[in-house]
């Protein structure tokens, strides 16, 4: 049990996935000019992610692994090089479901969440999520841990991210620096901010 | 709209980069330029599946139904990014090691599917794969960039060779750690992103709030 709070603390502040692993910045970028879409996209980051990383530890440790498909007459057969097309596969078809889901289900939540679903598929947080945990090589329970506080280090980067730009479109900045350039300074002084964590020794 | 062929290989590298301008691919730009070799090898990995990618999705543009045309694409995008995956581990695996997950990201990296969503669902194969191979090398001109101020003033050298002798073998440059850091690559593709607006001002984004000059009288 500590050992998945210590992961848990250690997948929010110590290892970002935004901030010290610059994962899923085009959405980071795009999509943080206003607190509320940005709160909206985490949340459906952090769903996402707790469903696919451990869906895809299932799938790793069930079928691709080396004598995974042993129960199926193959214990020689080593998959490990479809990873890849694997978890994007399982990636966008959940997404799909989910999407599905929300809309039959919970009518306001996919009106919340629903234009920020098709872009979740294509962000490099949730694809990286899986990939971290295949190379740390994470059972069932952490890769639960791991999905879930990946994703709320993720949506919390990000809607710290919307409330500094929502206060900076008021300064006076340097034409050339407008907008993107700016953008890419404050979130580096905030990766230095989350840096300070890496001192915390669990 | 870039006309000939030979436009749309230039057009991407500065008038349309697709980093400093249309905001797609950073996340790779920023965690692989801590060592130049490293990032000559992602932006040739880059490039590669972007060429090939657009000009695979292009030749079956006509035969694919909108509907499910992005799960296509990613079937596309993730066979040749299986392909690099493998090549790199079996001929350079010291570098697949540094790499890690970056490799298999390109799936992800927008720059792929936004030049086969936005180019290459509507243009013949070999115009295609020249936008692909254009894009590419504007995203490789960047994390070039990136890279030789990272490497050369974090730990001295270029492609591991030593440059500026550093004070702990006994020269005289003290490195700058912080370049060696996460955070150290937003500053710079930030102020690159600077330097070519006040180039071609018409980069410029618009202002959201103007600031009142108040007149003197």
């Amino acid at each position: 049990m500590e050992g998945l709070l210590s992961l848990a603390v250690k997948a929010i502040f110590v290892e970002n996935l935004a901030l010290s692993f610059f994962l899923g910045m085009c959405t980071f970028i795009a999509v943080s000019k206003k607190i509320a879409t940005a709160i909206g996209l985490g949340v459906s980051v952090m769903i996402v992610q707790a469903i696919t990383v451990p869906a895809n530890n299932l799938i790793l440790n069930n079928l691709l692994a080396p004598g995974a498909l042993a129960w199926a007459g193959f214990p020689e057969v080593d998959l490990t090089f479809l990873g890849l097309i694997s978890y994007i596969g399982v990636i966008a078809a959940l997404v799909q479901i989910l999407e599905m889901v929300l809309d039959k289900y919970f009518p306001p939540l996919y009106n919340a969440l629903g234009v920020f679903l098709p872009l979740i598929t294509v962000n490099c947080a949730i694809l990286g999520g899986s990939l971290f945990m295949v190379e740390r090589s994470y059972d069932f329970a952490e890769s639960v841990t791991y999905g879930i506080a990946s994703g709320f280090g993720w949506a919390l980067a990000i809607t710290a991210m919307a409330g500094v730009r929502e206060k900076l479109k008021y300064s006076d900045i340097p034409d050339g620096l407008q907008g993107l350039g700016i953008t890419f300074i404050t979130a580096g002084l905030m990766a230095m901010a989350f840096m300070s964590f890496s001192g915390v020794k669990l | 709209m870039p006309q000939t062929r030979r436009d749309m290989l230039i057009d991407p590298m500065v008038d349309n980069n697709p980093i400093t301008l249309q905001v797609l691919g950073i996340c790779s730009a920023l965690a692989v330029t801590s060592s130049l070799q490293v990032a000559l090898v992602m932006s040739i990995a880059v490039t590669f599946v972007t060429a090939f990618s657009s000009m695979f999705i292009s030749m079956m543009r006509n035969h694919i139904p909108g509907s499910i045309r992005i799960i296509v694409q990613m079937v596309v995008i993730a066979s040749l990014v299986i392909l690099v995956d493998q090549i790199l581990k079996a001929y350079a695996f010291e570098i697949s090691k540094t790499l890690s997950v970056f490799v298999g990201l390109i799936i992800t990296n927008c720059i792929v599917m936004g030049r086969a969503e936005a180019f290459a669902m509507k243009n013949p194969p070999v115009d295609s794969f020249i936008d692909g191979v254009g894009n590419g090398l504007g995203y490789g001109l960047i994390l070039m960039m990136v890279g030789v101020i990272r490497e050369l003033f974090g730990s001295g050298s270029l492609f591991g060779v030593t440059i500026l002798e550093t004070v702990n073998n006994g020269g005289w440059y003290v490195p700058n750690g912080l370049l060696l850091l996460p955070p150290s690559a937003f500053f710079i593709i930030g102020l690159i992103i600077w330097g070519f607006r006040a180039w071609k001002p018409d980069q410029v984004e618009e202002r959201e709030y103007k600031i009142q000059t108040v007149e003197a009288h």
